[in-house]
């Protein structure tokens, strides 16, 4: 699907997953069920990739690795400002950002750098609701759609869109599933999209040293609360006053008027900082050994 | 873009540039050369991949696909030492960019019976490569859909025998392009085609006269 408009009204009166798995089975010219078991196989990596995270490792520079479980016991011991829940989604969003900095297995969603959006939303909210794998896999149908419309009008990559088609889709992707999950109709589902993309626009992609590690590892956990937040909105029934696809095309407006140095080059922004800058310099500076 | 280009692949971290792209790049050289592990290598990286690339473990992602592994591999960290438990030996170098993408490789790698290849790729994002020089020749293919490349001598009838072969096999031809250095010279056909060829078709085409090599690539696996 092209836009958010036309899987607004290709869920109209029917469940909006239907709407997306027959798109992708004429698309791909895929049977239903190889369609569901590949999505399976994507939830079940996501699972997997979750649990594997290793709180002793370190990313090649040293930037990244041992803050999700540092959140994790801080809001196991102390329950944190957020909450036992959201302060779960923190920590899985950190971790799975980390198991990415650390060369550990991930699903990209939609890409590598912001990894951990989706299943830190999705799978802390399976187990509290009790939700059935089955429901799981549909909103992934429902948040791919609306990264695909995404990436249709605007872009889904930091180099070309900055750090809000990277994290601002995977937060848009995120809210539209948990919007999906709370019930919302197809509107609602977009529309929550829509607040999540607004609130990361302008967002930029500035990572220090050129290394998906500093600052987006944290901004998978920024992406994760938006996410929450939007989707909560839409189900209140607030409703972006910007219409959904107009919300994308200004993102991608904005994309273009980004300047080079704060679209995944590792010059403005953090990376340009005197700390990004001694970082850029002790990275690149060494000799090229694997 | 389709749903699971959105949503996948299934990866070892960082970048899907700069990691999954540059596994890709290193599977696409060991198929090329159609000769198993390769006994010797050097790649020179180019670009953003030499810029940024060990940050991104970008030379690990480069030996972990000329090893055998798939993105999703979980040994590709430790991809230097099982090339040297291998027998492999690999060295890197950086070069500029002769105007290709940024995130450019540019590899020489030689068979333990002496075949070589050299092949330049780059990684286009989304783990997505493409291969733009091979043995000298610019060329251009993906491997995301099956392809054939059949590396031949530029001879009258070679064209004809090939799709003869194909179409006697049932496998239909997507798309076809030819490159050669000169009449007569060296020439590449990269073919893609809807479905795998079979083994025994494999044979028959790398039977055919004037043709050096024929290899079958598949770099989109279901994941
Ligand atoms: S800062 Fe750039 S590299 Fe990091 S997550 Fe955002 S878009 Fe990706």
């Amino acid at each position: 699907m092209q836009t958010l408009e036309e899987l607004a009204r290709a869920g109209e009166g029917r469940d909006l997953f239907e709407a997306v798995l027959e798109d992708d089975c004429r698309e791909r010219g895929a049977t239903r069920e190889d369609s569901l078991s590949r999505m399976g196989a994507l939830l079940e990596a996501m699972r997997r990739a979750q649990a594997g995270y290793d709180p002793t490792l370190r990313s090649g520079s040293g930037m990244a690795g041992g803050d999700g479980a540092r959140m994790r016991r801080y809001a196991r011991e102390r329950g944190g400002v957020c909450g036992p829940f959201v302060g779960e989604v923190i920590a899985q969003a950190i971790e799975m950002g980390e198991s990415n900095a650390c060369m550990k297995r991930i699903v990209a969603a939609p890409t590598a750098g912001s990894c951990g959006v989706l299943p830190a939303v999705l799978l802390p909210y399976q187990r509290r609701e009790g939700l059935r794998d089955e429901d799981v896999v549909r909103a992934l149908y429902v948040a791919g759609a609306i990264g695909q419309a995404i990436a249709t009008q605007a872009s889904i990559s930091g180099a070309e869109g900055g750090c809000q088609a990277e994290i601002g889709s995977a937060s848009a992707m995120a809210a539209g599933a948990l919007c999906y999950l709370g019930g919302g109709d197809a509107q609602a589902v977009c529309h929550a999209a829509a607040i999540a993309l607004k609130s990361l626009l302008g967002l930029v992609c500035d990572p220090v040293a050129g290394l998906v590690e500093v600052p987006c590892v944290k901004r998978n956990a920024a992406g994760a609360m938006i996410a929450m937040m939007s989707a909560d909105m839409a189900l209140a029934g607030i409703r972006s006053a910007v219409p959904p696809d107009e919300v994308v095309l200004a993102m991608r407006d904005v994309g273009e008027r980004m300047d080079a140095s704060l679209r995944e080059t590792g010059l403005a922004g953090t990376a340009g900082t005197p700390f990004g800058i001694c970082m850029r310099e002790r990275i690149q500076g060494g000799k090229a050994t694997p | 873009m389709n749903l699971f280009d959105i949503l996948g692949p299934v990866m070892v971290g960082p970048s899907s540039s700069h990691t999954a792209g540059a596994v890709r790049i290193g599977l696409a050289a060991r198929a090329l050369l159609g000769r198993g592990t390769p006994r010797r290598a050097h790649i020179a990286l180019c670009g953003s991949f030499a810029a940024t690339g060990r940050g991104h473990g970008t030379p690990r992602a480069l030996i972990a696909g000329l090893l055998g592994m798939e993105p999703d591999d979980e040994r590709i960290p430790d991809s230097p030492r099982l090339a040297r438990e291998a027998g492999m030996d690999v060295s890197f170098g950086e070069e500029p960019l002769r105007g290709e993408h940024p995130n450019t490789a540019r590899l020489h790698v030689e068979a333990a019976d002496g075949e070589t290849l050299d092949m330049t790729a780059s990684s286009l994002g989304g783990g997505r490569i493409e291969v733009v020089e091979m043995n000298g020749l610019s060329v251009l293919f993906s491997g995301e859909l099956p392809t054939l490349i059949v590396q031949n001598r530029d001879q009258p009838g070679c064209v004809s025998d090939v799709t003869g072969i194909l179409a006697g096999e049932e496998v239909n031809i997507a798309t076809m392009r030819l490159y050669r250095d000169h009449p007569g010279g060296s020439a590449v056909m990269v073919l893609e085609i809807d479905k795998p060829v079979a083994g025994e078709g494999l044979a028959r085409l790398r039977a055919i006269e004037g043709v050096f090599s024929v290899t079958y690539l598949d770099a989109r696996r279901a994941l």
